[in-house]
């Protein structure tokens, strides 16, 4: 193997093996921020021994032993340098818990170390720019020139966003464990949220020249499928995942030839992934199956399955997909939804009754901005025939919108309602 | 990226024989771990080629032949489909899997619509359309 070939193979190992190797390692020294680095120091000594040595059977029980040398070779080392008592101590404790058989992994299961490394990296007392960073870097693998391509900021943003949630987890002693029932739903929300974060900046970029970027949306789905084996039995993980599931699988048809976005109804539906549409349907029978009330990652994916069901736009259960609304505007009190409400509305029963409920959105403050309101509203006016409001409606659409491709989309529908 | 991974057929799988308890287990375990690395999308086992066919084309004609087909090495007899970020982590996660004796198992990277987008002419594009909104109606 020449030398990049093995430095790729290395970073395919640490791809599929630094979420356990870190989670492990935060459960020996119940800091994240020192578990990162124990890692790292580990995948320093694979780039450095692997090229000659080549790749070990079981690469991911080498880094963890070796993580673990290192780290109290390191610490050994300072402990004589050190002068402050504090610091000695604290040293020496890490010593003491790298140094010990880890009989907890024998009883234990890698899984649940991870379980308890993603709530802890999408814990509320970490800003939700920090949990998105912290998960993105811990459990999705990446590393901080890619989140920072992600979510559009530079580098040195990203490196202090990761440092900073890594103190204040320390500094207010999270602990490195899953929830109790008690507070568990808030919690996993906390979770399911940051995934979705991520999924919705790669299926609708908010800012950029790109529409979609699909690749932070594989990002999302590899996590919502890692999260859907560590808590099969929670509804509204399975939810989201078929949510992302069969919104993914229209990516391809959403995107035009020339990178203009294609809305729902002009999307060439042979061009939807069929196998993320049988997963995303399967995924939400699970969801179902599982009982209680559906939540609103359960009802959004079984909105977007009634979508995914429907050859065409005209086929499409409208009815179900307004009493769908329904169910989530009633659980999330959210105006995104009653409008997305009302477009479902003006498809089951008419452009006049959506015109009411849009109407009525106007005056909503939440919504004040908010691009897609009279984007809406222009739609529902061109169906009434009224061209001249509709046209001013996608004008203004226009203005409020910060994505570049989008914004061409509205001008070229207004420019259609020109008489 | 999306691989598929090929498993061929062997003697036992053509006889319809089912792997041991051992084999199934550690195949279990396998494809739980793809799984709970959000790797794989699907993955199935195939019957043996005595319930199969295959169909030769010459010219307008079609002649079937039925199964069983002999060179077992050919026989394909399953499947997994992975979504992987590179060529290198589908053959790390490939090294994984519970074979033995020789066995060779095939990656193949499957093509994406990006892929042969530029060999897509505006003519068949149009075709692809055409097509969709036919099915479509059909179903």
């Amino acid at each position: 193997m020449t030398a990049s070939a093995t430095h790729r193979a290395i970073d395919a190992v640490w791809r599929i093996e630094s979420t356990r190797l870190i989670a492990g390692l935060t459960r020996i020294v119940r800091d994240v921020g020192v578990a990162e680095d124990l890692a790292q120091d580990a995948l320093v000594a694979a780039l450095e021994q692997w090229p000659e040595a080549g790749i070990p059977d079981n690469p991911g029980a080498w880094l963890m032993a070796t993580a673990k040398h290192r780290g109290v070779d390191a610490l050994r080392r300072r402990v004589t340098l050190e002068r402050k008592q504090e610091q000695i101590g604290r040293e020496l404790q890490l010593i003491h818990q790298l140094d010990q058989p880890d009989l907890a992994a024998q009883v234990d299961h890698v899984e649940d170390d991870v379980l308890r490394l993603v709530f802890m990296t999408c814990h509320p007392v970490l800003s939700r720019e920090a949990r998105v960073a912290l998960t993105l870097r811990l459990v999705g693998g990446l590393s901080t020139p890619e989140i920072a391509r992600a979510v559009l900021v530079s580098e040195g943003t990203v490196a202090q966003r990761i440092v900073r949630a890594k103190r204040t987890l320390a500094e207010t002693r999270v602990p490195f464990d899953v929830p109790g029932r008690d507070e568990l739903d808030e919690r996993l929300s906390a979770v399911l949220e940051v995934v979705y974060l991520v999924f919705n900046e790669g299926y609708s970029a908010t800012a950029g020249e790109h529409w979609t970027r699909p690749a932070l949306c594989a990002d999302a789905l590899r996590l919502g499928r890692i999260l859907a084996g560590l808590m099969p039995r929670e509804p509204e993980v399975h939810g989201l995942l078929a949510l992302m599931e069969l919104q993914a699988s229209r990516l391809r048809a959403r995107v035009g030839p020339d990178g203009e976005p294609v809305l729902l109804e002009d999307q060439d539906r042979s061009r939807w992934d069929g196998l993320l549409v049988q997963r995303g349907l399967a995924g939400l029978r699970r969801a179902e199956q599982l009982g209680g009330a559906l939540g609103p990652y359960t009802l959004q994916a079984a909105i977007a399955a009634c979508h995914a069901r429907a050859p065409s736009v005209e086929e499409t259960d409208w009815p179900r997909v307004v009493a769908l609304y329904d169910g989530l505007a009633a659980l999330t009190g959210s105006p995104v939804v009653e409008l997305n409400r009302a477009v479902a509305v003006t498809r089951a029963f008419g452009p006049e009754a959506g015109l009411e409920l849009v109407d009525a959105l106007t005056r909503e403050p939440a919504l004040r901005g908010y691009h897609l309101l009279p984007s809406v509203r222009g739609d529902v006016l061109l169906r009434l025939g009224r061209r001249a409001d509709a046209r001013a409606e996608l004008l203004r659409a226009a203005e409020l919108c910060d994505n570049e491709r989008e914004r061409t989309l509205l001008l070229s529908r207004a420019a259609e309602c020109e008489p | 990226m999306r691989f598929m991974v090929l498993v061929p057929g062997s003697p036992e799988s053509e006889a319809g024989e089912m792997p041991s308890t051992e084999l199934i287990e550690e195949m279990t375990k396998y494809n739980e771990e793809l799984a709970k690395a959000g790797v794989m999308l699907a993955g199935d086992g195939l019957h043996p080629t005595a319930k199969g066919a295959r169909i030769r084309f010459e010219g307008d004609r079609r002649t079937v032949i039925d199964g069983p087909f002999t060179e077992a090495k050919e026989i394909v007899a399953g499947y997994w489909i992975w979504e992987c970020a590179s060529r290198e982590e589908a053959i790390e996660w490939l090294k994984r899997a519970p074979f033995d004796g020789g066995t060779e198992i095939e990656l193949r990277q499957i093509f994406d619509e990006e892929d042969f987008a530029e060999q897509l002419t505006p003519e068949l594009r149009e075709a692809h359309q055409r097509l969709a909104e036919q099915t479509g109606q059909q179903r």
